[in-house]
């Protein structure tokens, strides 16, 4: 039995048995691990609530047979706790880790950047500084990036002549010229595609200056490219919220206001803040 | 993998909690060599919970009837409504001996990595009912771990805007019986924010 030390962000958690459960970690230098953290689920744990999804922790393993074993843990940042407050943040939240977990098939395969850019989008989501949505994509469209199908956007992804083009095709791997345009092929606006290049490297300045038609399309375009690469369909994408929702049933409220006086020194409840920030 | 129906049982146990699948294999082939009798009346055990359970039509607990024990009750007060994630937490509450009000089960949590979003849980029900019954407070009493305090936040702002309705948290804290110097960050700062004077 060998010990290792290692920073991690936890993707997911299952349970095992009466009060154990399976942690996934996208540790900085051992990729992928999967590992046992027993009794975590008692009340009296000393790990407490640090191996909830989200957390970036400073763990200690050792190798076990089949998974290995956590056997302690500190917190470096507690991302949920800024997330589960704001369910649009929680739920792309969520896709940055099911994504992740789906990007690095191999366990223990090296996978630093990976690391490093969910640490970024997690911080930026936590932060609340610039818009969920965006910071989402961007992280989407990099980890794209990485694992080697970015869709093109400023060329055509068939011939590679220059763009700016005026068709995107998923199967073609993005972008298309109007010589290579398969037929199906969708028609986003030309700014859609400047804003994805944009989020694609960072240019936070163009990205916040896009207008709201852009962003859903490019959201639409993104979701459909990554989908497209992976076998399985994520669960959570399609559950990420976009947009905050009306706040609950409006005919609801309306027949209970008919036969209630309105409570005392209810004002407006603010609209919730949106901008956010991620990779500064 | 084994073939067929063998690797589907197995694939099947190894889904119910606490059975790794180790221990589904070795139940598989258990059953495989069991006697037909034996394996004919777990079939039908296994029929007759699921037939003979019903859930309650207002609150969404297990039930014998249409509308449960507690939704039947008179003395129970109509206008406080519990708001839990499973029947196993109505229990839970239930023994403090502390609640006197009703109760109302999701059927889970708001978990998006398992594919659980608004429309799978029993949420359009308790908006209806606050609607048409006289509640004056929802308590939320999702599970203290992520999954359960989304599914809070996400419930806070679906409820904020109801006329004359008020919304809490169940406080979250320290342990009984523990020593402070080894809570986690997350768990010390809830109890923190949450504090109550004396
Ligand atoms: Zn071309
Ligand atoms: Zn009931």
């Amino acid at each position: 039995m060998s010990l290792y030390r290692d920073t991690g962000v936890v993707l997911r958690v299952q349970k095992l048995g009466e009060a154990d459960r399976i942690i996934t970690l996208l540790t900085r230098r051992h990729g992928k691990v999967r590992a046992v953290a027993k009794g975590v689920r008692r009340t009296s744990s000393r790990f407490g609530a640090r191996l909830e999804p989200f957390g970036h922790v400073d763990v200690q393993l050792y190798t076990g047979r089949t998974l290995d074993v956590i056997t302690q843990v500190q917190t470096l940042d507690a991302f949920g706790v800024g997330l589960v407050g704001d369910y649009s943040r929680y739920t792309a939240g969520c896709a940055i880790l099911e994504t992740a977990d789906r990007l690095t098939l191999e366990e223990a395969e090296p996978a630093l950047r990976l690391y490093l850019l969910v640490v970024g989008a997690l911080r930026a989501l936590a932060d609340g500084e610039r818009d969920t949505s965006l910071v989402l994509d961007a992280f989407l469209l990099r980890a794209m990036a990485f694992a080697g199908y970015a869709p093109a956007l400023t060329e055509c992804a068939r011939c590679s002549e220059p763009g700016p083009h005026r068709a995107f095709s998923v199967p073609a791997g993005g972008a298309v010229c109007p010589r290579c345009r398969p037929a199906g092929s969708a028609k986003p606006t030309v700014r859609t595609l400047e804003l994805l290049d944009a989020l694609l490297h960072g240019d936070w300045g163009a990205a916040e200056a896009s207008e709201p038609g852009a962003r859903r399309e490019g959201s639409g375009l993104v979701a459909a490219h990554l989908q497209w690469h992976l076998e399985r369909q994520l669960r959570s994408l399609p559950l990420v919220e976009r947009r905050a929702p009306e706040p609950a049933v409006p005919e609801v409220i309306l027949r209970r206001a008919a036969g209630l006086a309105p409570p005392a020194g209810s004002g407006p409840a603010g609209a919730p803040v949106s901008p956010g920030g991620m990779f500064r | 993998m084994y073939e067929g129906p063998v690797q589907d049982l197995i694939d099947e146990l190894g889904r119910l909690p606490g059975i790794g699948p180790k221990s589904a294999q070795r139940i598989a082939f258990h059953l495989l060599a069991a006697e037909a009798a034996d394996v004919t009346r777990l079939q039908e055990v296994l029929q007759r919970v699921k037939e003979g359970v019903r859930f309650c039509e207002v609150c969404g607990n297990v039930s014998a009837e249409e509308r449960c024990r507690i939704c039947q009750d008179a003395r129970r007060d109509p206008t406080v409504v519990c708001v839990v994630e499973e029947p196993k937490d109505v229990l839970a509450v239930e023994r403090t001996r502390e609640f006197r009000g009703r109760y109302h089960v999701l059927g889970g949590a708001l978990d998006p990595l398992s594919g659980v979003g608004p429309d799978q849980l029993r949420i359009r029900e308790l908006l209806a009912r606050i609607g048409a019954e006289d509640v004056k407070e929802v308590i939320l009493a999702t599970d203290p771990n992520t999954e359960g305090e989304a599914t809070a936040t996400y419930l806070a702002r679906m409820l904020r805007d109801f006329p004359g309705l008020t919304v809490t948290r169940l406080a979250s804290g320290l342990p009984m019986g523990g020593d402070l110097e080894f809570a986690d960050e997350l768990t010390l700062g809830r109890a923190l924010s949450g504090r109550r004077s004396l």
